[in-house]
């Protein structure tokens, strides 16, 4: 076990060795690693975050064609420096009626929800917090901690806006928990465990995006509507409802919860990497080439992995900027009658597909999952064009046609 | 005192905590906040008995759809006047007294059974209980029949409080 | 492995009995409904204990823990539906005032 293939084991042999020469019981020595261990991980995390600040704007103001920030440090790389400099001297302002305690604790418990997805989320195959077997439902429980937060928020300002929106806000995070907890069971199905390692050396034969890229498909979208992120933020919409949740908070609070979101997203882009795209893997066992052997290194495979989350987190930026808001009852509505059936669809076909197909040799398997995703999509679609047409029918608006120059003349 | 034994202590001690504070709090959000505190010292519990996926369960099921709703019933259902002055009944010290006796009595009870006090073995090592309650719950033999009539009953509480809880069209 | 079962058992008991206060002696329907989550929570403690202290290898603990988490979930859906029926009607959730099928 040396530095280079098991860096947190090393440190810690090292540190214990240090702590016990020190005369430190040998209970104390391990308590104070692991909280030394814990606070690491929690730098990392808001370190990250901060970097996420400065990429968030520059790819925002890319997407609207301007250049975004620039003045502060070279391609304006010290603005999020700036940016917390300024929260951090601003007012902090508690309103008059609201209630002080809830008040104060719901951007902390709105931030721990998050920090928390990074105990389980593997950097690399040595570099991990905790190996859990239920790793992907701990996902949906911090999601539950994340929801209670923002409902905390929303009561305690003592603010109609805020109220309102923490109701929109919550009934939507509940609801696309559903896809979402479905769609979850799929790369449990496919590597035949819920924990989050597992999965990623299950994925070293064949990502699971290529097997199931509607799963991919569903989780995006609910991954989007979790966050509470455009095109699913009526929380937020600033037109409508002046910043939602968060109207009332002000200074370092806002701030935690806007680092939160930022983090989260990220978060999530690390989840569709490691769940759909293969983690901190190579590219389908290439590592396993003697000539790769290089991929095979902690650091490398870290690299790797954040390289795939910032290409998630890229996808999710991408509808973010792109796409305009829904409204809420349409948010709902596609969610109730639209994203569930389907995911229940995807599972079930994706349970019997994989016994079925799993005596084939492996590229009739792989053909068989993508074909019969593939399949499922093309009904969906042909499903919502017979509906489209016979709405418009009913309402006698005419079919869209391409006119040429002459004709709309 | 091992490490193990002062965890459960302070986790036990939290459980009642937040359970005394559920049940004697005058604000009602409040008494809901305190049952989430409550409700997650029990996950801690469960995890602490190994039972892993109980504990992440409980999280979600309890943390993030169970007490949700109770604080969405008690946004809809108040009114000023209800949150002042007593809340508990005129006979307060009936339910005291009773708790206390029920309380006596079990500790009693429970003492009293021989090999109460042994501690817990090891679990055997190729034993992933994930996948055991997995096999449980949906093997012929073992518990299929209460977990299909599980699904129902939550099929019909679902179309159930759909229905009660509409408001009347006129 | 170093806690005894009779801690476990014990602790429940306590909660079940602070649960039971809570649904004896308050008046507001929602506090009730919340002393019973309590007491549903007790139950539950105790089957995973017996569950471990027992016989891990046997999952009919966990089993039906699982099963009480569904019980206790649709209880919670369909008693709040109820009540917020009921305040709808009465505008009041006090038990005591929802008197009207008594003698």
């Amino acid at each position: 076990m040396t530095f280079w293939n098991n860096p947190i084991n090393f440190i810690g042999y090292w540190l214990n060795g240090v702590l016990t020469g020190w005369h430190l019981p040998a209970v104390l020595a391990t308590l104070l690693i692991y909280v030394i261990g814990i606070i690491v991980m929690i730098l990392f995390a808001m370190t990250l975050d901060i970097g996420l600040v400065w990429v968030e704007r520059k790819v925002v103001a890319r997407f609207q064609d301007r250049l975004g920030p620039n003045r502060i440090g070279p391609f304006g790389l010290i603005q999020p420096v700036a940016d917390i400099i300024k929260m951090v001297i601003k007012e902090d302002i508690t309103p008059d009626g609201a209630d002080k305690i809830v008040y104060n604790i719901a951007p902390v418990l709105a931030a721990t929800s998050v920090i928390v997805l990074w105990a389980i989320l593997p950097l690399a195959s040595t570099i991990y917090g905790v190996d859990l077997n239920v790793g992907l439902l701990f996902i949906v429980a911090a999601g539950a901690l994340g929801t209670l937060a923002i409902i905390m928020a929303g009561w305690s300002s003592n603010n109609k806006y805020a109220l309102l929106g923490a109701f929109r806000m919550v009934s939507n995070m509940i609801s696309y928990e559903i896809p979402m907890v479905i769609i979850l069971l799929i790369p449990t199905i496919l590597a035949d465990t819920m924990s989050v390692r597992g999965i990623t050396q299950a994925q070293s034969g064949m990502w699971f995006a290529i097997l199931s890229p509607l799963a991919l498909l569903i989780f995006l979208i609910s991954a989007i509507a979790e966050l509470g992120r455009s095109p699913f933020d009526l929380n937020e919409a600033e037109s409508e409802i002046v910043a939602g949740f968060h109207i009332e908070y002000t200074g370092m609070k806002f701030g935690w919860f806007y680092a939160g979101e930022l983090l989260h997203a990220f978060t999530f882009g690390g989840f569709i990497a490691i769940l759909f795209f293969g983690g901190y893997g190579g590219f389908f066992g290439l590592e396993k080439l003697a000539a790769f052997a290089w991929l095979n290194i902690p650091f490398v495979q870290a690299l790797v992995f954040i390289a795939k989350a910032m290409f998630g987190y890229w996808v999710i930026m991408w509808v973010k900027y792109s796409v305009p808001r829904i409204r809420i009852d349409h948010m709902l509505a596609f969610n109730w009658k639209f994203l569930v059936p389907l995911s229940l669809v995807v599972l079930v076909n994706t349970a019997l597909l994989n016994k079925i197909l799993i005596v084939l040799p492996n590229w009739l398997y792989v053909l068989g999952m993508f074909g019969s995703n593939i399949v499922i999509g093309y009904v969906t679609v042909e499903i919502l064009r017979a509906y489209g047409r016979k709405q418009r029918k009913a309402e006698q608006i005419p079919d869209p046609q391409a006119h040429t120059q002459e004709q709309a003349v | 005192m091992t490490a193990e034994q002062i965890i459960f202590l302070l986790t036990g001690a939290l459980v009642l905590g937040a359970a005394l504070m559920v049940v004697t709090v005058r604000n009602l959000l409040h008494a809901a906040l305190w049952l989430v505190v409550s409700l997650f010292g029990v996950a801690v519990l469960y995890a602490i008995l190994q039972a892993n996926f109980l504990a992440v369960v409980q999280v979600v099921v309890y943390i993030g759809a169970i007490a949700i709703l109770f604080i969405f019933a008690v946004m809809l259902t108040r009114r000023e006047a209800m949150e002042k002055g007593r809340q508990t009944r005129n006979n307060w010290w009936i339910p005291v007294l009773l708790g206390l006796f029920i309380l006596t009595g079990l500790v009693v009870l429970i003492l009293s059974v021989p090999g109460v006090e042994r501690t817990a073995t090891a679990l055997p090592s190729g034993l992933d209980t994930v996948q055991a309650l997995g096999m449980a719950l949906v093997s012929p033999d073992a518990y299929v029949l209460p977990f299909e009539v599980a699904s129902v009953l939550m099929l019909a509480a679902l179309v159930g409080a759909v229905y009660v809880a509409t408001a009347d069209k006129k | 492995m170093s806690i005894p079962l009779s801690w476990y058992l014990v602790l429940a008991a306590a909660l079940f009995c602070v649960g039971l206060y809570g649904v004896l002696s308050r008046k507001n329907a929602i506090a009730i409904l919340l002393g019973v989550e309590l007491m549903l929570n007790a139950v539950n403690i105790n089957l995973v204990a017996f569950w471990r202290y027992q016989n891990p290898t046997q999952m009919a603990g966990q089993a039906f823990a699982v099963i009480v988490f569904a019980v206790a979930a649709a209880e919670v859906a369909v008693g709040l539906a109820l009540i917020i029926s009921v305040y709808r009607r009465r505008k009041t959730i006090v038990a005591d005032e929802i008197d009207l099928m008594k003698w």
